[in-house]
């Protein structure tokens, strides 16, 4: 039985931001070894804080992103610190960097040269657009991405301007494939020996990431169309979306009509057959607004919920955090330095996984790093 | 060899977040087997989108399920029951979405199963974990949403609260399944152990949000607060957002208010020197930046900033996003054939691995197409 079930493994991760140390982060607290290898400026992401907020000399971000790992510091531009990560690398099991296209070709430590040293290292990388064609020398920064991939217009109205995600999606899902793929070349290597090479761009995965509404669209050839009020999918049709009540709102996902207008004894949506749901969602949902304004959530959902319908009130996080559901799943783990967080989200054989030990200080861990794989 | 050949997935889950885990699983090479009802099947093929079908199949399944066989099985059948054990015991992965208690009731709960397969990665998702006051509510992905506060991100101020129009919950929880089935694999081939590994999609969708939920349990649990004008994200200042032009709309990220003021020639911005201000007063320089912008044309502005290495982009909806050679060069879509024959454009796994996409050109399966070939190769 094992909560660690990557322990033993060295990942070099040669990233900066949210999309690769994301995925550095997961395979830590799946119990491998990470160690950032940092220039002597530093992840820039120590300097970037949201809200102000602090932890020594690095922004709370950081701390959030890089706890479980460590640091060591390396000018790769200077060849005695490049000599130095090589030998790293012949004791690393996967590399992974997020470097834009031929920076790491310039330096020497590409796929190629890094298989020289180390046959069966696992090698990622991470472009905003891919390694080639016009726009692999733009910025893969998050909400560029989202701006280029279509991902706009699938939140909000119809009448709303495009709509971004208000999270870093395609940090956060590019980082989540990385990390499959890593995982499942290393179990090629552990069978085989033979090393591989993973590309993966934030295009890419927000393509994927949509990609019941792009078969749909090549399928139709109809773009997707938000609805006029209560957006809440663009492919689904009445009632789904959010509503005011006298009180709140509720969400309402996919729900016969029948059974919908029943639970609310609602006549006029009762008159709706189940084939209108998609070709008259606005005209229904506005129907289902008007009706629901006039109660409050708790009245609503106590009738949609006993007829066993899919209905939940809208929480703000100071409701959900102080609930005994979110209590219930101990999500919440507080790192040395006193720094309150989550937790990995996957639970082995039972048991929760928690990973407390803060993030690195910049080259932290240099020197220990440098006796133990012998650098110097 | 691909990466995860000769894996034997055996797959009852149903809509979404598990069949998302298993697609990727076959895409890196394992053989998936999806269980279903015989009859109905797993919901989603009647989960009709913009009343779009394939095959009589909603186009979502067809996207979900490309590269998957189909084995038809009534669980609550003695004779389909034993013969759905004879497949676990061959399976290295069994995955399932069930409500909480559904599969120890069939006897298909981890205990049982590992009782006959020892190293077996069993995998489970459900909406809320298998404690506490939600577990037997309903997994779904706008509810989820609803619980865990995401619509309050989204969309201006003035706006409702607006849920993420993608089923993120769904498609970040089967990433984390997967993360965990493989890591399970992996350690596996190590320790000969199997192992049980459980996501909810509570605990997924509060991990999508981990960077601004710390920043919210560090900071006296202050609630987010969306932009009036412009929003794109509670936590970062201006200019960070998506601004209307004279023909479309421009996304700009992270950028310095002074070099914006200077190359785009927009002199009210010159009252916004000092970059702490551009937080507190972002609806402000928004509004002005707003104004500004509405001047001219996309093309424009992008040939004024891009140069200068400002963050920016012009926003595509899929029409436009499909005529850029950034797009067609990525060679992102793939062509599938069903078990009816009949041909789906979709899209591709994002990974390339070994210089190489990872394409398959087959569909998904009809309802239990592959039931008796299934129970020929493996005699049972």
């Amino acid at each position: 039985m094992s909560q660690q079930p990557l322990k033993g493994l060295v990942i070099l991760e040669f990233c900066q931001y949210l999309s690769g140390p994301s995925a550095g982060l997961r395979l830590a607290d799946l119990g491998a070894r990470v160690i950032k290898i940092e220039s002597p400026n530093g992840d820039a992401c120590r300097k970037l804080a949201i809200e102000d907020l602090w932890v020594d000399q690095d922004s709370l971000l950081f701390h959030t992103i890089n706890r479980n790992k460590e640091s060591y510091t390396a000018n790769l531009k200077d060849s005695l610190d490049l000599d130095k990560i090589k030998k790293l690398i012949r004791k690393a099991d996967v590399m992974i960097h997020n470097f834009r296209p031929g920076v790491m070709t310039k330096l020497g430590l590409d796929y190629e040269a890094a298989k020289l040293i180390n046959e069966s290292i696992v090698y990622a990388e991470v472009t905003g657009y891919g390694a080639e064609g016009p726009w692999s020398k733009k910025p893969g920064q998050d909400l560029l991405l989202q701006a280029r991939s279509g991902l706009m217009y699938t939140s909000g109205t119809q009448s709303d301007p495009p709509v971004p995600f208000g999270l870093a999606i395609g940090d956060i899902i590019c980082g989540a494939q990385l990390v499959q793929g890593v995982l499942a070349a290393l179990i090629r290597v552990k069978k085989t020996g033979k090393g591989a090479k993973l590309e993966l761009s934030l295009l890419e995965s927000l393509l994927d990431f949509q990609f019941e509404l792009l078969t749909t669209y090549h399928t139709s050839g109809k773009l997707p169309q938000r609805s006029e009020s209560h957006g809440g999918h663009a492919l689904l049709g009445a009632p789904y979306g959010i509503y005011e009540t006298a009180d709140g709102h509720i969400a309402i996902a996919m729900v016969p009509l029948k059974s919908l207008g029943s639970a609310l004894d609602a006549q006029e949506l009762m008159s709706y057959d189940q084939s209108d749901a998609f070709a008259k969602r606005d005209e229904i949902k506005g129907v289902l607004a008007d009706l629901l304004k006039t109660r409050s959530s708790e009245y609503w959902l106590d009738r949609l919920r006993k007829a066993d319908l899919w209905a939940m009130p809208l929480t703000n996080w100071q409701e959900l955090v102080s609930s005994p559901g979110y209590k219930a799943q101990q999500m919440e783990q507080v790192v040395s330095g006193d720094l309150k967080t989550t937790r990995c989200p996957i639970r082995i054989n039972g048991e929760r996984i928690y990973g407390k030990q803060s993030a690195p200080q910049l080259g932290a861990d240099n020197r220990k790093i440098e006796k133990e794989f012998g650098l110097v | 060899m691909k990466l995860l050949e000769d894996i034997l997935v055996i797959d009852f889950s149903q809509f979404l977040s598990g069949p998302s885990a298993s697609l990727r699983l076959a895409d890196l090479g394992a053989r998936v087997i999806k269980i279903e009802k015989p009859g109905s099947g797993d919901i989603c093929r009647q989960l009709y989108v913009s009343d779009v079908k394939i095959d009589n199949d909603s186009t979502i399944f067809h996207a979900i399920n490309r590269n998957k066989e189909s084995y038809a099985a009534d669980l609550k059948n003695a004779d389909d029951l034993k013969r759905i054990k004879q497949l676990l015991a061959k399976a290295d992965v069994v995955m399932h979405n069930f409500r909480p208690g559904v599969m120890k009731r069939l006897g298909l709960d981890y205990e049982s199963v590992k009782s006959y397969n020892s190293s077996v990665v069993y995998a489970e998702i459900n909406g809320y974990g298998s404690e506490g006051e939600w577990k037997d509510l309903p997994g779904q992905d706008l509810l989820l949403q609803a619980l865990t506060g995401l619509p309050y991100l989204n969309n201006d101020a003035t706006r409702p609260p607006t849920p993420m129009g993608v089923a993120v919950v769904d498609i970040l929880a089967g990433t984390h399944l997967a993360q965990g089935i493989l890591a399970s694999l992996y350690d596996r081939l190590n320790s000969g152990n199997g192992a049980l590994v459980q996501v909810s999609m509570l605990e997924s969708a509060l991990d999508f949000q981990f960077e601004v939920l710390t920043c919210f349990l560090n900071d006296g649990q202050q609630l987010p607060k969306r932009s009036e004008f412009n929003h794109a994200h509670s936590y970062v200042a201006a200019p960070y957002g998506v601004y209307k032009t004279m023909d479309g709309y421009l996304a700009l990220a992270m950028g310095d208010i002074r070099v914006l003021s200077e190359l785009l020639m927009c002199e009210p911005l010159r009252n916004y020197p000092d970059p702490k201000t551009w937080f507190k007063e972002r609806d402000a320089i928004k509004a002005e930046l707003a104004n500004h912008l509405a001047t001219d044309t996309t093309q424009y502005w992008l040939s004024v900033l891009e140069p200068a290495d400002i963050w920016c982009a012009e926003v595509l909806n899929y029409e436009q996003l499909l005529e850029q050679e950034g797009y067609q060069c990525l060679d992102m879509e793939l062509m599938v054939k069903t078990t009816s024959g009949s041909s789906v454009k979709t899209t591709r796994c994002p990974i390339r691995v070994d210089g190489q996409l990872l394409t398959s050109d087959i569909g998904a399966p009809g309802l239990g197409f592959h039931t008796d070939i299934i129970n020929d190769e493996f005699l049972i």
